[in-house]
């Protein structure tokens, strides 16, 4: 088994980045972050904050979109990135995630898994190799292999969209929103699921969840977003015992509901990471 | 056996062959729409510019020479030379790629994530330019195309039937030569986007465009793929129309019969345009021959669209076409 705990090394490296959408909408305002090899990193935040912004930006989705990176570098293993293909990304080991799973719903489950190792030249037998090991990550995939994905389970389809991202062999998997609509206890399943695949397999991972709990409890390190900026980051242990983090997104709190002085005070407070 | 059963048999085969000629086209339309969901209202056109060009490569005309003639005050029509049946197949093929390629890159490429009325308007400019464009290109006199298909009575056909039943059936060859070239291209293609790797991620491209890029699926590749297979199938389609009645304007209102034949088969399956077009061939035939007569003819112009129409009320998706998944 590799450690568990991150390493010094880091891979992705998201510098002050700006971007536009529509060449008015201006949705990250500078957010910069560091992924470390081998760790889990939470990118944290309420709706709209930037947290799908970011990962897109970085996976160069945005174009489809109509988004632009105007400001900042983003390099990974310390190479400017944010002109590339999606496609060169996913060959240099970055894939993404999307949120709300976004299966291939006529193709069956495993012609998804299949379509995720598109960009590898590899033979059929290591292809099916690696689709083994996504079944013994998943063997409810290999139940319903022969089904066509639109026709199961949110759940279901979050592990074949996770397994399809695996089949391309990625040392760095950007995971939106995988709690994204499924019961506790399926949330609980699907991040126990990234623990090992991060321990055991030594995958990079940078997780954007709006579940602040659940999120801080599996990450090492978080960084909290909000509306297009980073406004603090830390260990994923002290933000979980960090107040502000406590009250804004735990919903615990010792004094009690604070008054509305007391929010404004805390936003006077935030460290602004320009 | 009574003469009406055998006129009838004929009535079938014949419309049979009709059938393959609509499935041809319809699956023109049905491979656009699988990969990229555009429906593609330029592939009728698409057939009638690749039998313009097919002939015009073939006579060794000079493409734009109107044109030409007109600006540098020149008298240039033909290379003065011919080029052989295969051969201009092959070029057309390539003339048809590139289409595919400069169509992606001026258009589509441009239209990623669009609203399906998006991508069909421009479908539709995309028929009315390459119909001009054709027009320039080649001129737009009625053409003859010959490429060296067998037409006429199949006797050997008319022979047995005659033998057999005392009627000989009159079947034309181009009509088999059609079915035979329509069941291979079928066939190779059902293989092609089921087992696959391409044709695979053809299939993803069609469920979802974004997701197919995160998984490292390069759209641009795909849609250059797909239309230029629109292509190839528009050109086998314009070779057997063209070859039949001729390459004019009116080679492009078959898509109009590609339609209904859609609609039956379903929008989203190969074998469905088959099917599709075989029964509306034998449908609009058999109709024609049996209620026709009672309503003054005619009925071949509508069939098709009724039965289509009765299609998308009780079965929407066709025959074979992809259910509509929606979960709750």
């Amino acid at each position: 088994m590799l450690d568990a705990s991150p390493t010094d090394e880091t891979l992705l490296d998201v510098n002050n980045i700006e971007v536009i959408y529509n060449h008015v909408i201006l949705v990250l305002k500078g957010v910069s972050l560091k992924v470390p090899k081998g760790g889990i990193t939470a990118l944290l935040g309420g709706n709209g904050a930037g947290k799908t912004t970011t990962l897109k930006a970085i996976s160069n989705l945005l174009k489809s979109e109509r988004g632009e990176v105007t400001k900042g570098t983003i390099t990974y293993r310390g190479e400017r990135v944010q002109d590339l293909l999606p496609s060169d990304l996913v060959k240099k080991g970055v894939v993404q995630v999307m949120e709300g799973r976004h299966c291939f719903e006529h193709l069956t489950v495993e012609e998804n898994l299949l379509t995720g190792a598109y960009t590898r030249t590899a033979s059929r037998g290591e292809i099916d190799a690696d689709l083994n090991k996504v079944y013994d990550y998943f063997p409810r995939l290999k139940e319903r292999r022969k089904s066509q994905a639109g026709y199961t389970s949110g759940g279901e389809q979050q592990m074949v969209a996770i397994g399809r991202a695996l089949m391309s062999r990625p040392e760095t998997i950007l995971l939106d929103e995988p709690s994204m609509g499924l019961a506790p206890q399926l949330v609980e399943q699907i991040f126990n699921i990234v623990k090992s695949l991060n321990e055991a397999e030594g995958y990079t991972f940078l997780l954007a969840e709006q579940n602040t709990n659940v999120a801080l409890r599996f990450a090492h390190y978080g960084y909290i977003l909000e509306s297009g900026r980073v406004v603090m980051d830390g260990l994923a242990a002290d933000l979980r015992e960090n107040p502000d983090v406590k009250e804004f997104y735990l919903g615990m709190s010792d004094e009690g509901r604070k008054s509305f002085r007391d929010v404004r005070s805390y936003r006077r407070r935030k460290r602004w990471l320009a | 056996m009574p003469d009406q059963l055998l006129f009838g048999m004929e009535v079938v085969l014949n419309g049979l062959m009709a059938g393959v000629l609509y499935a041809l086209v319809a699956l023109g339309f049905v491979l656009i729409y699988k990969a990229s969901g555009i429906f593609n209202y330029a592939q009728g056109v698409m057939a009638l510019f690749a039998a313009m060009t097919l002939v015009g490569i073939m006579e060794g005309n000079v493409p734009f020479s109107h044109l030409i003639n007109a600006v540098f005050g020149t008298q240039v029509h033909h290379f003065g030379w011919q080029v052989p049946g295969i051969a201009a197949v092959a070029l057309t093929m390539i003339v048809m790629v590139a289409l595919a390629w400069v169509v992606n890159q001026l258009i589509f490429r441009h239209l990623v994530n669009q609203a399906p009325i998006i991508l069909f308007m421009a479908t539709i400019g995309l028929a009315y330019f390459l119909e001009g464009f054709g027009d320039v290109m080649w001129g737009s006199d009625i053409k003859k195309l010959d490429v060296g298909l067998p037409q006429g009575l199949n006797t050997v056909i008319d022979d047995l039937t005659y033998g057999l039943f005392g009627y000989g059936f009159f079947i034309d060859n181009l009509d088999i030569v059609a079915t035979v070239v329509a069941a291979l291209l079928v066939g190779s293609l059902v293989v092609f986007a089921q087992y696959s790797k391409q044709g695979r991620a053809m299939r993803a491209v069609a469920d979802d465009h974004q997701a197919a890029l995160s998984v490292g699926v390069s759209l641009n590749f795909i849609w250059v793929m797909v239309w230029s297979l629109a292509g190839f199938v528009a050109l086998v389609a314009g070779i057997m129309w063209g070859t039949k009645s001729g390459v004019q304007f009116s080679l492009s209102l078959i898509a109009l019969k590609a339609l209904p034949v859609l609609m039956l088969g379903g929008f989203t399956s190969i074998p469905g345009a088959i099917v599709g077009g075989l029964i509306i061939g034998v449908g609009e035939k058999l109709f024609e021959f049996s209620v026709g007569t009672m309503v003054g003819g005619a009925t071949e112009n509508w069939f098709a669209y009724v039965l289509a129409l009765i299609f998308l009320v009780f079965r929407p998706q066709g025959l074979f076409g992809e259910k509509i998944i929606e979960r709750v």
